[in-house]
């Protein structure tokens, strides 16, 4: 398994209730900013990659809502909140 | 619009000690959570250190959720192809009561939210609060769920980022130097089989702490604690350090914690269960966060309240305790019908006379101490090297002990090391 299997297989053990809308957003424009790139390694999720285009982009479903992305690559380049109540991550041992 | 004593954003720890206390005096709260349940979005190592807060909370503790009690101290210098294990057990540690327990918080906090209740604290959850209501730069409330909720006082226990004291102005987003994240596992495994592999007996339980190459020698660590049923698994590295360090991938360095020799043994045929991750306050006293402002006081992470000393992780009990302190600073506003700043800073100076702020001003220089880079890759692989050495026995004679001290421990280590402990002096 691949490393990127192993950790969405570990993604799928949680208690995921669907989003309705994305919690964390790229700004526009902000796609190829440098403060962005780490964001691809820090995620503890690795919910970050790069695209063919040299575009960071996020699948936001799994987030952990850490923090990590929020303190590491800053509200310049993410626009961040908590997902609404009743969504999102439900730790069931935390 | 609805309007109440006090309310308290976020039922963690600090949270929900500080409904518990406000319930208990007869002030109206409301406690709202944005998880399902209390718990629900947080995350612990962890471990729990109860005499601190005992007093605060005398009816409490009998009854509470712990996993097991620690009776076993362990820290290992994790060197690349070597590792060093110190192994600490005292009778104090086996005595009631005991000092600390490792905790779930899903577990936890349900069941203290379910105290403050009983106490009359209301308990919204499934509620996120959007944003903070200023009247002429006081806080006077909250929106949430579409709703508009006023209160005397807000207190903000909205963990780690607190948004909340974002909104309320009082704060700035937070610098990657300040914080570290923490990834963990839960590892389901039979109590018999932990109680056999770590050699504990009934509720007893372990904790231990790794230094070094689990965090590619960069300021963190990996930690191990034992609840009944599972195991508590993870790495906590820094920001700035993985913002820093290229080759830091925060996902494998879990994955690679987990197969190292002298863990992979410690959980085999454990079932993981979850996979969470959260970030820590690491600044400690330097980097305290706003405690107070107009009509709002800040408690718990929220307000950065945590302490790295190496040997001891903490911040639950801060949580706790400055939940009861700012409860209690509400408490006298409200005698005074008065929630400006001014008087709210009583809860500064309440923190101040406690061991919180005690702990945190007396250890502040152990956050730039612990961030010295040696600790984490030179120390585990000197002292790793010397002791390969010294148990080696190969087919030509052996080296003296001496020499063998000498050949690791020359003059420019030695001073390395008098230099180290001169830092060392500060905390």
């Amino acid at each position: 398994m691949s490393d990127a299997a192993a950790l969405k297989a570990k993604l799928g053990l949680n208690v995921f209730k669907p989003l309705r809308e994305p919690h964390i957003r790229i700004r526009a424009g902000m796609e190829k900013d440098p403060r962005l790139r780490p964001a691809v390694r820090i995620c503890p999720a690795g919910l970050y990659s790069e695209n063919e285009k040299g575009e960071i982009v996020l699948a936001i479903d799994g987030c952990l809502e850490c923090g990590t992305c929020r303190l590491g690559c800053g509200t310049d380049v993410l626009e961040w909140n908590y997902p609404e109540g009743d969504t999102g991550v439900q730790f069931r041992f935390g | 619009m609805e309007k109440f004593d006090v309310i308290v954003v976020g039922a963690g720890l600090a949270g929900l000690a500080a409904a518990y206390t406000l319930a208990g005096k007869g002030v109206e709260v409301l406690v709202l959570e944005r998880g399902d349940y209390p718990g629900a979005k947080n995350v612990t190592g962890g471990r729990l250190y109860v005499n601190p807060v005992r007093t605060y909370f005398p009816d409490l503790w009998k009854d509470a959720p712990w996993e097991r009690h620690i009776v076993q101290e362990g820290l290992s210098l994790m060197a690349n192809e070597r590792s060093l294990a110190i192994d600490y057990r005292g009778r104090e540690l086996r005595e009631e009561p005991h000092q600390s327990y490792s905790v779930l918080r899903s577990k936890f906090d349900r069941w203290l939210a379910e105290q403050a209740e009983s106490k009359g604290a209301m308990l919204l959850s499934k509620t996120r609060v959007d944003d903070v209501i200023r009247e002429q730069g006081k806080v006077t409330g909250v929106k949430a769920g579409g709703d508009e909720l006023n209160a005397d006082v807000v207190i903000a226990c909205d963990g780690v980022l607190s948004l909340v004291s974002e909104k309320a102005g009082i704060r700035f987003a937070g610098k990657p130097h300040d914080y570290a994240v923490g990834i963990k596992e839960l590892i389901v495994l039979e109590s018999g089989v932990i109680n056999e592999r770590f050699n504990l007996e009934g509720d007893e339980g372990a904790a231990r702490l790794y230094v070094g190459q689990v965090t590619k020698g960069r300021f963190g660590g990996g930690f191990l604690y034992t609840n009944r049923e599972s195991v508590s698994l993870g790495i906590v590295i820094g920001i700035e350090e993985m913002l820093n360090d290229a080759t830091i991938d925060a996902p494998a360095l879990i994955e690679d914690f987990k197969q190292n020799p002298e863990i992979a043994g410690l959980v085999r045929g454990g079932t993981t269960a979850e996979y969470s991750a959260h970030v820590i306050p690491e600044g400690g006293f330097k980097s305290l966060r706003a405690l107070y402002g107009d009509g709002i006081l800040v408690a718990g992470d929220a307000a950065g309240l945590a302490l790295n000393m190496g040997f001891t992780v903490r911040g639950m009990e801060y949580a706790l305790a400055s939940g009861y302190f700012a409860a209690h600073a509400a408490i006298r506003a409200k005698e005074k019908g008065d929630f400006s700043a001014e008087t709210l800073s009583a809860y500064k100076t309440l923190l101040e006379e406690s061991f919180v702020l005690k702990d945190l001003a007396a250890f502040k220089e152990a956050p730039d101490v612990l961030r010295n880079p040696r600790i984490f890759n030179h120390y585990p692989e000197m002292i790793g090297g010397l002791l390969k050495d010294l148990y080696s026995i190969g087919d030509h004679p052996k080296a003296g002990i001496y020499q063998t001290l000498k050949r690791h421990l020359g003059m420019g280590e030695v001073w390395s090391i008098i230099k180290d402990m001169t830092g060392v002096r500060r905390i």
